[in-house]
Parts: structure tokens; C-alpha cells; sequence
């Protein structure tokens, strides 16, 4: 399932997870964030138990947003032990992302 | 199942083609990456006739919902190669495969990149494409915005909305938009035009941009300090994956269309800003227009087929 994380939640469910933990963050405003929303939900489903997916929404969350220096979006961030593993600028389709991820 | 049509690319031209299609009783697949396509792009779009004003992602996901109310069938994913025998097999990039008896090719554009030194390093730190989605992210500071068609002149508007300045750099010496727009942008307290001038490194500090080096000097500095780089500076064909085909494009890869949005090779049509039909004008309302003909075109060309 499809995660929300929040500048409240971030550390527990990101920063501390066990698993890696791919996060999208989107605003609504933003067209092509808008597009990869079903790309993202797929993937919270296919990799169920392997990677956490989940969304940021940087509007109501700029505590992560400014942290992690988001300028852009939307930008797609997997995290492996509360570290940055990678980062992923624009709009992707969900074979793309998982082609990123999993490289 | 053999579809009529398979259409590659859900943009306007897309998209029409299929609303058409379908009202035509042509079964038709649309695929493509990004529904909507490049007008996804537009944060306002105020000149498609019947819509007053939209923005460009809204527009688009009003077309993909028509053309599947319809009865279109829409998938999200690319087209990796289109074989021609007896009838047209599409393989996608998914490992999907479709047959069609017609294709209609409405790939659009790629962004265009500057290709200088930065522009990729700074990716998402500064430099951007998309004025919709990240000029939020400027609130007062100053930016440089590249181009001078009407997707560059509204974005510096939009922008202007949250910047505190933002540089309009051309090559030109006059904005290529419509009129209303370069009124609209020449008369922005914030915005400031520099025309005859391009960008030839863009600068950081390692974790964003901090500005640009010009090829003419700009108020005695080949220097201008900056907070963002976007660049509106048009499309390169997608057209890629045609090239084996053999289709005929021109000098600079757009495929070669005739007013009946024919390609040289049987079966397969184009439509919008791939096509040398757009060069013209690039807009949502020619690529819907052509996407209509390309449709038109296809219906024809079975009913001759039947006989």
C-alpha cells in the first residue's frame, strides 16, 4: 500500500524502516506529478514487501521538502538507511522508474 | 484481437485521432508515456477555442476522458519497435505486443536541451523544465528563463508570479510568441527581456545553480547570478522509432506528412508537432486538427481496402 508520508512521520517511516523506501514528492499544482500518481500507486503494489512507496505532498510538508533540497518535481527518492541511494528528477513512467530503482 | 488503429502518442493529436476513430467505429489502442502530452506542460492554456481558460494538464485529461468514454482503450507505456508484414505488430517497452491494420503516429516532441556544461549536473537543483511545476519553488528569488515562444513567454508570467526578477534570454532579437503574450511579458514589472543572447555554462556551488555565463555581456558582466535556469527552448521530434521503418522525414527529423496526414509508407499516418504539418504552428489546436484528418484518413483508406 501506498504510503503518506509527512514532516511528522518522516523519520519513523522513512529514515528508520527496515526496508528501502521510494518517495515521491509531488505537489498538486503540478501537472506531470498529477500523471505519475497511478505509476507510483502500481509500484506501492508490485513491490509490497521489498521497497516502500509512498508520496510527500512538499506544499503541506516543507520541513522534508527544504531538507532534502527539492526544486524541482516531481523527484523521486530512495532512500536505503535513512541515506539518500537515489535520486530521479521528472516525469517517468512506471517501467522507468522500476528500471532506476532496480539498478 | 486486431485493432483498426493503434495510435502512438496521447497528446492532442493522439487523443483526436482516437475520439474520431471511435465515432467512426474504428477500434483503436492509444499508447503513450505521458497523457496529455506535452501540453501537460502549459500552466494556462487560453486559445483552445470552447475553453476559455484551463491549464494544459487539465485540458488533456479532459481529451483522454472523452476519447475513452468513447470507447478508446489508453495505455501508459512507450513503443519500443513497430514491425510492418500482412499487419502492423507494436511491441512496447513493457514487452507488450498489439496488431493493428493502421498505425498513426503522433509521437510529438522531446524537450529541447541547451547541451552546455551544468544544465545536466544541475538537473532538478535549479535548472528545470517545467515552469508549472517547480516555479513555486523561486518564491522571491531570481531567475533565467530561456526561449521565446509562447510556452516561454507564459511561463516567465508564471514565474514573474512568484520570482522576484526573472531574465527572459532569447537568441533572437524579437520574442517569437504571440502578440498578446510578449504585451503581456514586456509589460511584467519583473520581468527583464535580454534578446540576442545564449547561455554557455550554467554555474553552481555543487548542491544548486547560483547563475550563468552569457556569450554577449549583459550590463558589463558575461556573468548573471541566478537562483533557477528553465529552458522553454522547444521540441526535437520523437521519431525515433520510425527510422527503421523508412519512413521519410525531413532535414531535421520530422516525419514528412501529406494534407491527408499520409506518410510515404502504406498504412501508416502521423499527425501533430512530429509531423511536418505543425511546423507551421506547434498548438494543441492544429495537432487535435490533424489528429482529426489522420483518423479521417484511416477510415477511408480501410472502407478502399474492402472493396
Amino acid at each position: 500500500m501506498e504510503i503518506i508520508f509527512t514532516d511528522q512521520n518522516f523519520e519513523a517511516e522513512v529514515l528508520k524502516n527496515d526496508l528501502p523506501v521510494l518517495v515521491d514528492f509531488f505537489a498538486i499544482w503540478c501537472g506531470p506529478c498529477q500523471m505519475m500518481a497511478p505509476a507510483i500507486e502500481e509500484l506501492s503494489k508490485q513491490l509490497d514487501g521489498k521497497i516502500k512507496v509512498g508520496k510527500l505532498n512538499v506544499d503541506e510538508n516543507p520541513i522534508c521538502a527544504q531538507k532534502y533540497g527539492i526544486m524541482s518535481i516531481p523527484t523521486l527518492i530512495l532512500f536505503k538507511d535513512g541515506q539518500v541511494n537515489k535520486t530521479l528528477f521528472g516525469f517517468k513512467n512506471k517501467d522507468e522508474i522500476l528500471k532506476e530503482i532496480q539498478s | 484481437m486486431i485493432y483498426d488503429i493503434i495510435i502512438i502518442g496521447a497528446g492532442p493529436a493522439g487523443l483526436t485521432a482516437s475520439i474520431y476513430a471511435s465515432r467512426y467505429k474504428l477500434s483503436n489502442l492509444a499508447i503513450g508515456k505521458l497523457i496529455g502530452g506535452t501540453i501537460t506542460y502549459a500552466h494556462k492554456v487560453e486559445n483552445f477555442p470552447g475553453v476559455p481558460s484551463i491549464s494544459g494538464t487539465e485540458l488533456g485529461q479532459k481529451m483522454a476522458q472523452q476519447a475513452k468514454e468513447l470507447g478508446a482503450e489508453i495505455l501508459i507505456d512507450g513503443v519500443k519497435e513497430i514491425q510492418k508484414k500482412e499487419i502492423f505488430k507494436v511491441i512496447t517497452e513493457s514487452g507488450k505486443e498489439f496488431s493493428a491494420r493502421t498505425i498513426i503516429i503522433t509521437t510529438g516532441t522531446e524537450r529541447r536541451k541547451l547541451n552546455i556544461p551544468g544544465e545536466k549536473e544541475y538537473l532538478g537543483k535549479g535548472v528545470s523544465y517545467c515552469t508549472t511545476c517547480d516555479a513555486p519553488f523561486f518564491k522571491d528569488k531570481a531567475v533565467i528563463l530561456v526561449g521565446g515562444s509562447n510556452a516561454a513567454c507564459s511561463g516567465a508570467l508564471h514565474l514573474a508570479d512568484y520570482a522576484k526578477k526573472v531574465f527572459l534570454i532569447y537568441r533572437k532579437n524579437e520574442l517569437r510568441a504571440e502578440p498578446v503574450w510578449v504585451e503581456e511579458v514586456k509589460n511584467n514589472p519583473k520581468i527583464e527581456i535580454v534578446y540576442a543572447t545564449n547561455l554557455t555554462e550554467i554555474l553552481g556551488e555543487g548542491q544548486k545553480v547560483v547563475g550563468v555565463k552569457l556569450d554577449v555581456p549583459y550590463n558589463g558582466s558575461e556573468l548573471l547570478k541566478a537562483d533557477g535556469v528553465f529552458i522553454e527552448a522547444g521540441g526535437i521530434p520523437a521519431s525515433q522509432l520510425i527510422k527503421s521503418l523508412g519512413i521519410t522525414v525531413n532535414e531535421n527529423d520530422y516525419i514528412k506528412v501529406d494534407e491527408r496526414m499520409r506518410t510515404n509508407i502504406e498504412g501508416i499516418f502521423a499527425a501533430g508537432d512530429v509531423t511536418t504539418g505543425c511546423l507551421v504552428l506547434s498548438q494543441a489546436i492544429t495537432a487535435s486538427a490533424h489528429g482529426a484528418v489522420a483518423s479521417n484518413s484511416v477510415f477511408e483508406y480501410l472502407k478502399s481496402k474492402e472493396k
